[in-house]
């Protein structure tokens, strides 16, 4: 009697059955026949199986046509942005020195965009390996020129052939990290035939056995072949490879010196969530309310789209923030979007607030505008045409001067810059304006008991937006007193409507 | 007792790129004709040369499509 045994069969790195192939076929992978990705991916997953290592391997999968290998690659993985692969690596080693990071690339993503992440962290010396695939050509795209095509190689971008007085040489990867300090090995291989391949089989394995000694840095350039896009067939692939690559894009081990270096020790990473949590969302004990409290008027009860404009520098954005602030101590949903770049200095800076007892859809208000707050012409002019019908308006008559509203809109107005110049700074224009806000509220919006709570919330959005600067938030108090007090409903002139 | 070996295709897995047809110092291995549900003409096997050295396997991109078996005796 006798029986079988597989001697080379389907690796266990990969998965059993590819479920996340979108499509019907779960067995083949998405590359194009005779692709030397599959080689490379087929190479990888055995070395992952041999070497036990699935349970710690991190394969950062770039752009391009490999952007996919987390659908076959039975381990950790992630995708990132174009050229960022070694970036994010260096991120991972970092946190988790444990992990065997590795960043597969390929040449536009290692060699164009991505070429000084790669290289950067070459010269740290970052404990992962690099497996660059160079195929001479953009596969991902349709062929297009490559940093590292061939000289006089014809593709859609040169059809003509790349020529070296125009477009330089091909970019040799090999050599250049090899010329560092830091890598511990580098070595340039071929998929093309069987020796070929076994020779690659072996480089993947060396690199990967450096990564878990945590001896450094390894690369393994491979040269590999995209048939379609060469619009060749295996054998013709094969011979490229074997005859023009490998003229320019000599094969060897450029460097090997893992024996010679002791395993990385760098201090780990410090994991605190709770410090990250502190930074990203401070909790202020400043909400005089529980948690479930909810204000009874039924201006409350509707999404408020609200817009504050105004020249960079009034405290536009501070006011905007304090709104959404005092929407998120009262227990509503708020959204905050501020508007500002160019417009920083000079210009306009707008910052529109969603305050909703549902969830928001979009924080842009563009249309619709429940309340607009304006503290120069400009902006007057810019997003009058965006308040709703019946919407309000409250603007600085020190600046801003209207001539004419809808007869349903309600305009209220305080000459906020010049209070705020005799209080001894500008930037309390907005806490007076807010004051504003407050009487046009009272007169007409709030019910008995919440006209005292939206003074109360106020206090406390200051209190809460200028946190540890007492001197400053008695001042924004005091100005939004004044503001309450000084703030009038403006009335058409009269020869308007 | 020389040793036995064999190669079996998974003929809905082959995209027919041919890698393998050149990398076997055997010959074992040739391009079929029919198609397989993906619509590539699968390899074929012809004779029984096989030798085990699995090159075919490392130069086939697919990671399923070509199991190398070795027939072994039973312990008794």
């Amino acid at each position: 009697m006798s029986t079988e045994k597989i001697i080379h069969g389907r690796s266990a790195g990969f998965f059993p059955e590819f479920s996340r192939r979108p499509g019907n076929n779960h067995t083949n992978m998405h590359y194009c026949p005779g692709c030397g990705h599959g080689i490379l991916h087929k190479l990888i997953a055995e070395a992952i199986e041999d070497l036990e290592i699935k349970d710690r391997t991190v394969l950062i999968s770039p752009v391009g046509c490999s952007v996919f290998a987390y659908y076959y690659f039975d381990c950790f993985g992630i995708s990132v942005p174009h050229g960022r692969a070694p970036a994010v690596g260096t991120g991972l080693v970092r946190s988790n020195p444990d992990d065997i990071v590795i960043s597969y690339q390929g040449d536009g993503d290692l060699g164009a965009i991505g070429f000084n992440e790669f290289i950067q962290t070459a010269n740290r010396g970052e404990n992962m390996a690099v497996f660059f695939v160079n195929n001479a050509i953009y596969g991902m795209t349709g062929g297009q020129m490559a940093p590292t095509t061939l000289p006089g190689q014809k593709t859609v971008t040169c059809p003509l052939g790349r020529s070296v007085t125009n477009e330089g040489y091909p970019l040799k990867v090999s050599e250049m990290v090899s010329a560092l300090d830091s890598p511990v090995y580098v070595e340039r291989v071929a998929l093309s035939s069987g020796k070929n391949i076994l020779r690659a089989r072996a480089a993947v394995r060396k690199a990967l056995n450096n990564v878990i000694e945590k001896k450094g840095f390894s690369m393994v350039e491979f040269l590999s072949g995209c048939p379609v896009n060469l619009k060749m067939n295996a054998s013709q692939v094969n011979e490229f490879i074997d005859e023009r690559m490998c003229k320019y894009f000599p094969l060897g081990v450029f460097k090997d010196i893992a024996d010679t270096r002791d395993s990385i020790k760098r201090s780990s990473g410090v994991y605190a969530p709770e410090a990250v949590r502190k930074v990203l969302y401070p909790q202020y004990s400043s909400s005089s309310v529980s948690r479930d409290f909810q204000n009874p008027s039924p201006f409350f009860a509707k999404e408020r789209r609200l817009k504050v404009a105004g020249f960079g520098g009034q405290g536009v954005l501070s006011f905007g923030h304090m709104l959404a602030t005092m929407g998120k101590l009262r227990n509503f949903n708020v959204s905050y979007l501020p508007v500002y770049g160019p417009e920083m200095r000079g210009g306009t800076a707008s910052c529109s607030v969603v305050v909703s007892r549902k969830k928001i859809a979009s924080p842009v208000v563009d249309r619709d505008c429940n309340l607009l707050v304006v503290l120069n012409d400009e902006s007057l002019e810019k997003f009058l045409p965006e308040l709703k019908p019946t919407g309000v308006l409250i603007f600085d008559s020190s600046n801003v001067h209207v001539s004419r509203l809808r007869r349903t809109q309600i305009a209220y107005c305080v000459n906020a810059s010049d209070l705020a110049r005799e209080l001894g700074d500008l930037r309390y224009a907005n806490s007076i304006l807010m004051g504003a806000l407050a009487k046009l509220m009272d007169d007409f919006f709030l019910q008995e008991t919440d006209k005292a709570d939206f003074e109360r919330v106020v206090e406390e959005a200051i209190r809460e937006c200028f946190a540890d600067k007492s001197e400053v938030i008695r001042k924004n108090i005091n100005a939004f007193y004044l503001g309450k007090q000084a703030a009038s409903r403006w009335n058409a002139p009269s020869d308007g409507q | 007792m020389a040793r036995k070996f064999r190669v079996e295709i998974a003929f809905e897995q082959c995209k027919g790129c041919a890698r393998c047809v050149g990398a076997c110092p055997q010959g074992v291995l040739v391009m079929g004709h029919h198609l397989n549900r993906m619509s590539f003409p699968a390899v074929e096997l012809s004779g029984n040369k096989c030798v085990g050295c699995g090159l075919c396997f490392y130069t086939c991109p697919e990671p399923g499509a070509l199991t190398i078996f070795e027939e072994v005796e039973d312990a008794k």
